[in-house]
């Protein structure tokens, strides 16, 4: 069966060709309803790996397939958020949640009440007239993660979502997302620099090197029992096994990338 | 510093200056009035004179001349700039050939265009209003201009990936970004729009604030043009304490907004 996603040797370069080569000949698929998380050291271009998957960013050599098919301009399967503030901060949480509807024909009164509806499933009840200036970071988060899945996209881009939070708010967000995710399996990539949470909430963890020209240089399956608890696996042996080998390889990419000035 | 004490000091000031008004132009001091009344007036002449000029009809004539004038100035200024502000954020070749004619224009001084204006427009109200727009009309401009180039490239990244549209773009997205732009440059546009269809009156008309200092000016009418201004002062008041009421309810999505609310 194709792959939902599908990075196929890709080198992304900025700034034309002779460039800078973020990324080369980097290669990952997710199947269908798989949970992937990316983990590498900050600057690698774990965003980078994400724009192209989103069509936000056209591979210089090596393509993008989405569900077999050659991606050409932006994923239309795919919802991504993303790892800055991308609400508009002119709508309030629930016209921020109910656009995605909206641009689509849904009648405002309908796309309100879902939205209200997915305020609700994100923890949010009562916020929907709150302006994002008016939130939380973490707040802002789940009205970001509302306004990706209202419009029930099959692959979810998701860019350290939980990057700025506090260690409890995270693993709170953890397990809503779990839990979002075990209703209705879709594909999801998700960056992180977090280990430990990407070893909680994967299918699978794959390790990307230092940059420049940084690729996929591990792929390490998670045969953790689901559905699983993101703040009580962590304390299964298995799980500190795990994270014993992998970091064992990521270390070495960190170390690299401190060296190399990177961080 | 509590609004008692603030309010008290500001009064305080006012009346300071105009009992050292009213004794320059009022006593005697070592046989010399330090402001003669034929240059300075006196500030009761002055209250007086705006008493009498209240009590008549033709005061509400100039005034509602010169409203309309600056109503129209700033709608048609805004307008334009708007317009044009967008087009050329959009097309950055429009903007690279005409950008030193926009700079040559902005820096010319509208003092010098009056005349002109009079010539082609006459002297009624609508050379008033073409002064007051060529200087409305570059402050949105730019301001505009700035808003649709500094739009998050996140948040416009996030749109698209949203399914927005080109045109849903503009609507939801380069719209709302422009017009906070625009407003936040509102007091300023207004005060310009005031400006010139002040100048205007002033320079050559038979209507409006300006004419009415003009006038008082050409008979050596002291008390008049204190008057005047103090009139004009008092409309310039009014009319931002409403452009800031109508700025509060438009923005309320902005962070620095609600703060100045809440101060
Ligand atoms: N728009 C850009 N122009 C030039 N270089 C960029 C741009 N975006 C990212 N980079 C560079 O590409 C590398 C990877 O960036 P990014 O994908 O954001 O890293 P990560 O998300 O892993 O922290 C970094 O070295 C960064 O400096
Ligand atoms: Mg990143």
């Amino acid at each position: 069966m194709a792959k939902a996603v599908s990075l196929q040797s890709i080198d992304i370069v900025y700034g034309g060709s002779g460039g800078y080569r973020a990324v080369a000949q980097a290669s990952l698929d997710v199947a269908e309803g798989e949970f992937v998380s990316i983990v590498g050291p900050t600057g690698c271009g774990k965003s980078t790996l994400l724009n192209a998957a989103a069509g936000l960013l056209t591979p210089a050599m090596g393509q993008v397939a989405i569900f077999g098919h050659v991606l050409n301009g932006l994923n239309e399967k795919a919802g991504y958020l993303f790892q800055q503030d991308a609400l508009m901060p002119w709508k309030t949480a629930r016209d921020n949640i109910a656009i995605g509807l909206e641009v689509r024909g849904v009648a405002q009164a309908e796309a309100h009440r879902q939205a209200d509806d997915w305020l609700a499933q994100v923890g949010l009840q009562g916020f929907g007239g709150r302006y994002p200036h008016q939130l939380s970071g973490g707040q802002r988060k789940r009205v970001g993660l509302a306004q990706m899945l209202i419009r029930n996209p099959t692959i979810l881009l998701m860019d350290e979502p939980f990057g700025p939070l506090d260690a409890q708010t995270r693993q709170i967000m953890g397990n809503l997302l779990l839990d979002l995710w075990s209703r209705e399996k879709k594909a999801v990539l998700f960056v992180t620099h977090d280990l430990e949470e990407a070893i909680a909430l994967s299918d699978r963890v794959v390790i990307m090197s230092s940059g420049p020209s940084a690729t996929i240089i591990g792929d390490h399956p998670i045969h953790l029992a689901r559905p699983r608890d993101a703040m009580d696996v962590r304390l299964d042996p298995a799980f500190h096994a795990l994270h014993k080998r992998i970091w064992e390889q990521l270390r070495g990419e960190v170390m690299k990338a401190y060296q190399g000035g990177v961080v | 510093m509590s609004q008692a004490r603030l309010l008290t000091y500001q009064i305080l000031v006012a009346v300071v200056f105009l009992l050292i008004w009213h004794i320059g132009s009022s006593v005697e001091i070592f046989g010399v009035y330090f402001l003669p009344k034929f240059f300075f007036s006196t500030p009761s002449d002055v209250f007086f004179r705006i008493i009498k000029l209240f009590s008549g009809p033709l005061i509400w004539k100039h005034l509602s001349i010169t409203l309309t004038e600056t109503i129209l100035a700033f709608l048609i200024g805004a307008g334009g700039g708007i317009l044009i502000g967008f087009w050329f954020a959009r097309r950055p070749m429009v903007n690279a050939i005409f950008d030193p004619y926009v700079k040559m224009a902005n820096a010319l001084p509208r003092v010098v265009l009056a005349p002109i204006f009079m010539l082609w427009l006459g002297l009624g109200i609508w050379s008033k209003v073409a002064l007051g727009v060529t200087l409305v009309f570059f402050i949105v401009f730019f301001n505009v201009y700035q808003g649709v180039k500094e739009v998050s490239p996140v948040v416009l990244a996030n749109a698209r990936m949203l399914g927005m549209d080109e045109k849903q773009l503009f609507r939801h997205v380069y719209w709302p970004a422009a017009l906070s732009w625009m407003f936040s440059s509102l007091h300023t546009s207004v005060g310009f729009a005031l400006v010139g269809a002040v100048v205007g009156e002033y320079l050559g008309s038979a209507a409006g604030l300006g004419y009415m200092i003009h006038e008082a000016e050409g008979v050596f009418d002291t008390t008049g043009v204190f008057a005047g201004m103090v009139i004009l002062a008092a409309f310039v008041l009014v009319v931002d304490a409403v452009v800031t009421r109508i700025e509060n309810k438009l923005l309320v999505w902005r962070p620095e907004q609600a703060g100045r609310n809440e101060a």
